[in-house]
């Protein structure tokens, strides 16, 4: 399909601007002028709608194919959390901000800290932040609230690791390196868990943190979660919740009750907001008491009144991890889910995502290799080494999937299993659409071994077969000249 | 009954898909949590159908002052969008994708995202972009970690004039790396270049400015880029997009790295997100940018498609070492933003900057007509400083109470500066609310 900017002709204008209903301004010194327009599209409105609409129909989407994308959690996003997102469309961030601006903001700021005390309550968190803009910006600003911690009692330059189990997700260390640690890796015994005699023999007074995810990305809840935690306290290292598996847990174990000291939620996988094709997500962060005092300003807190103010002169504070008060057209979406769905409705979410994904496990597992066969939480990971044998490699399968119209599941993660297929189904799959998804796996798996060329071969019905990554890689053409 | 929305299951599905896994009951499958650590307790309040949902949010929006006349802005601008932005944008098979992993089944995210990254090279005259940073603020931390990365340097010197917010972010950023942040005092709302230079020298990674800057100011800094290239250090320019349809393009300046906030780009105020952050650099520097990046290639039959490039900088890949802890970005708002800059088009943005501007400054000469209130002499695009005889918090909430937001008072951010007032005037102010605002800052003053 051509660019929108070869659609382009010189000249052409989209849409009408309002008239000027002021004097034209005497012109700015050359020297400060650009000298030609930006080369930006010059179509019609009804080029500009085509162009969109084709361009939309090369996608996979949640609305149109299963999308089973494992540590995801591609769920159904609810109409009606849009239209509750618009609602806020034109309050300015900075209203709240101007002296005296919090009385008329009384409406959103209450709502971020109700849905803190919602969050607080579903993690067993004292308290909540909102402005961290996604889940990997969460968890940076969690690592930094524990560097502040230890830095306040005096330990900064003594606790210099975090230590992760080698399951964990990529973010996780990329984190807690901008927090300044250094990263110990902690390898995974044969039960699926981060090996716990590794652990402790890791661990010493110098780790300032221990990173899990709990069901971790091998979709397994950690037995020994508690002792783990445990053993971190007794070294004054704090524990930290990557919030990105809560889909499983709701109502039913509280991170914070195991031992957590912070949190982050990914309000994009478990609180039904929309993944925008890559973003904008939201990762608001919870701590535990003693983590309270180094929260990003500007704070919200509520008075003895009721009345919603800002604490923005908070001495220990890390400071502010973005603009204003996070993604908050994000946020009333996560906020709407969570009263509409209520104390039942989350625990139903967590128990049907888990029915699904055991579901899709127990059909599968005579066909693809099931390296941790135990009761999974929301996803499962097959290898696809039994496919290997005939050639057939895990990205030839989710080739073949796209094919027969599903989106992929997660590929090649988690790195410690070789040829990883990673599988989410979410709570929101009817059975019937994950009894077709399983015929379409077992067709795979039959086919390794009668036509292992058909693998390879696909996809064959997309616009596009496969692309040549090296290329693009060593080209590096990231915009059109022109 | 099926007490939950969007969980389908029939009581008799879920009997069947149990016996399949071979356990009695749903509470069965969350055995591998030790008992004890079970939740105790689990308060939130029952749930409610979506029309109730709704209604509870229109009653929450409801609690913020409506109708407010917004002369403010601050970083985040109150500009017109094209209803194509929310129709396009709003289209499922963009909005319920994800990162598109998989290119074949992902080209209409993949496409839209290199013709985005094509705007801000354009816009900015810069060589190469990326799929999104989170908002303006972390794109200027993101901006001085990859020029950390660049030079091996440690030492970030920050114009005074830059953004708060910004500069906050930046800090946080950087508290724990081991790099020391210069902030230079600002100079009647402009850079204060004499304190710059006497500062420059070899161990300096980046100078960060802005322009247009929080005072609104603009200043010319291609000799500044010259002076800083001398020392071996890079500058970085926050910049404002819709002033780039006038204003000397970061490429033009000599900027190394132009970073901004896409919100103006066809995002709603919304509360102050989702926005965006956007990131162009010379091409040199592509191996050290921070995030997603798409580039062009062709598949097996020779045909043009587009794909995530360059991985090995990211996180899933490069863990500990990856150039940014980046996964989720802003994409769907950096779509919203192509679109915008496609509807508004290459003629468009120059007159909708040229507006801005007229609008801007006519609002400046009315309102400096009113006794007492002067301002600031500097070069200005759509937001300008006005000192006012009194303090101006004061001001703004008397004028708040009538229904306008007269502008972002200064004295929180500068010492010193408690009677300035940075108003900003956007293509939507009519000259009738700017005249309004004129009398009623006047009527204001007099009290």
């Amino acid at each position: 399909m051509q660019l929108i900017y070869e659609k382009s002709t010189p000249g052409r204008r989209g849409i009408k601007l309002p008239a000027s209903d002021v004097p034209a301004a005497a012109a700015l010194p050359s020297a400060l002028l650009r000298k030609e327009n930006a080369g930006l599209a010059e179509v019609s409105e009804l080029d500009l709608v085509r162009h969109f609409t084709n361009l939309s129909r090369r996608n996979f989407s949640v609305d149109t194919n299963f999308y089973p994308l494992g540590s995801c959690t591609m769920k159904y996003n609810a109409k009606v959390l849009e239209n509750a997102a618009s609602l806020f469309a034109p309050f300015h961030p900075m209203t709240a901000l101007l002296p005296g601006g919090v009385e008329f903001c009384q409406g959103t700021l209450g709502m971020l800290y109700d849905l803190g005390q919602l969050l607080a309550d579903i993690t067993g968190m004292d308290e909540v932040t909102t402005q961290p803009l996604a889940g990997a910006h969460g968890e940076m600003t969690g690592i930094m609230l524990v560097s502040a911690y230890h830095a306040a009692k005096g330990n900064k330059a003594k606790k210099k690791y975090v230590v992760v189990p080698d399951s964990s997700h990529g973010t996780n260390p990329a984190s807690a390196a901008i927090a300044g640690y250094e990263i110990i890796t902690v390898p995974t015994a044969s039960y699926g868990d981060m090996d716990l005699e590794l652990f402790k023999a890791a661990m010493t007074d110098e780790v300032a943190a221990v990173m899990m995810t709990c069901p971790n990305t091998l979709g397994l809840f950690n037995p020994h979660i508690k002792e783990i935690s445990d053993i971190a306290h007794s070294h004054d290292a704090l524990m930290y919740y990557d919030g990105a598996n809560l889909n499983a847990i709701m109502g039913k174990v509280k991170p914070g009750d195991v031992g957590f000291d912070v949190i982050h939620v990914n309000l994009h996988k478990t609180f039904g907001t929309p993944h925008g094709g890559g973003g904008p997500g939201s990762g608001p962060v919870g701590v535990k008491k003693a983590l309270i005092p180094f929260l990003p300003q500007p704070r919200i807190v509520m008075d003895a009144d009721g009345k919603l103010l800002l604490e923005t002169e908070n001495k220990g504070t890390i400071g502010r991890t973005a603009n204003f008060f996070g993604n908050f057209g994000v946020m009333a979406k996560a906020y709407a889910y969570i009263i509409m769905l209520g104390r039942e409705g989350l625990i139903q979410v967590s128990e049907q995502a888990v029915l699904n994904a055991n579901y899709i496990k127990e059909k599968l597992k005579a066909y693809y290799d099931l390296p941790y066969d135990m009761i999974c939480m929301h996803e499962c990971v097959f290898s696809a080494s039994k496919q290997l044998e005939h050639g057939v490699h895990a990205i030839d399968i989710a080739k073949f999937l796209i094919d027969k119209g599903y989106h992929p599941p997660t590929v090649y993660f988690p790195m410690i299993v070789k040829e990883a297929i990673m599988i989410e189904p979410t709570e929101t799959e009817s059975k019937g659409a994950m009894d077709a998804f399983i015929e379409v796996m077992i067709e795979a798996a039959q086919t390794a071994i009668s036509n292992p060329q058909a693998l390879h071969d696909a996809p064959l019905t997309m616009p596009i077969s496969r692309l040549d990554e090296t290329k693009a890689a060593r080209e590096q053409n990231v915009c059109c000249i022109g | 009954m099926n007490e939950s929305h969007y969980c389908p299951h029939t009581p008799e599905e879920i009997a069947e898909m149990l016996s399949v896994i071979g356990v009695a009951s749903v509470e069965d499958l969350f055995a591998p949590i030790p008992a004890e650590l079970r939740a105790k307790t689990f308060n939130l309040p029952s749930g409610m159908s979506e029309f109730e949902t709704f209604d509870r949010m229109k009653a929450i929006a409801g609690d913020n002052t409506q109708g407010v006349t917004n002369f403010i802005g601050g970083g985040f601008y109150d500009h017109i969008i094209p209803a194509v932005v929310d129709h396009l944008s709003g289209r499922a098979e963009f909005y319920t994708a994800y990162t598109p992993y998989q290119p074949e089944c992902s080209q209409g995210t993949l496409q839209a995202l290199f013709e985005y990254q094509t705007a801000i090279c354009r816009l900015t005259g810069l060589d190469v972009s990326n799929a999104s940073l989170y908002d303006g603020g972390t794109a200027c931390a993101e901006a001085a970690m990859m020029a950390l990365r660049v030079t091996g340097r440690n030492k970030i010197v920050v114009d005074g004039c830059v953004s708060p917010f910004s500069r906050q972010v930046l800090k946080t950023y950087l508290f724990n790396q081991d790099v020391e942040v210069i902030e230079i005092a600002p100079q009647a709302g402009l850079l204060g270049r004499a304190e710059l230079a006497a500062l420059l020298d070899d161990s300096v990674a980046a100078v960060l400015v802005q322009n247009p800057n929080f005072f609104g100011s603009i200043e010319d800094f291609t000799a500044l880029a010259d002076q800083v290239h001398a020392k071996g250090a890079l500058l970085i320019g926050s910049v404002y997009p819709i002033a780039l349809g006038m204003l000397k393009s970061p490429g033009e300046t000599g900027i190394d790295i132009a970073v901004g906030d896409g919100q103006s780009l066809g995002n709603p105020l919304s509360f102050g997100g989702p926005s965006f952050g956007f990131i162009a650099a010379k091409k040199s520097y592509i191996r050290n940018m921070p995030g997603r990046i798409v580039g062009e290639t062709v598949d097996r039959n020779g045909k043009r498609g587009y794909v995530l490039t360059l991985q090995a900088r990211e996180q899933h890949i490069k863990r500990h070492k990856a150039t940014s802890n980046i996964c989720s970005n802003q994409g769907l708002c950096a779509l919203r933003g192509l679109i915008f800059l496609s509807s508004v088009g290459k003629e468009g943005l120059a007159d909708l900057a040229r507006l801005n501007r007229d609008k801007a400054e006519y609002a400046k000469a009315q309102l400096s007509r009113i006794p007492g209130v002067t301002v600031l002499p500097s070069i200005t695009f759509n937001e300008f400083t006005l000192s006012l005889p009194k303090n101006a918090a004061g001001v703004v909430v008397a004028l708040l109470g009538s229904g306008i937001a007269a502008g972002v008072p200064l004295g929180q951010y500068y010492k010193g500066s408690e009677n300035c007032l940075v108003v900003t005037v956007t293509e939507k102010r009519t000259k009738k609310e700017i005249d309004t605002f004129a009398k009623e800052l006047e009527v204001a003053l007099c009290n």
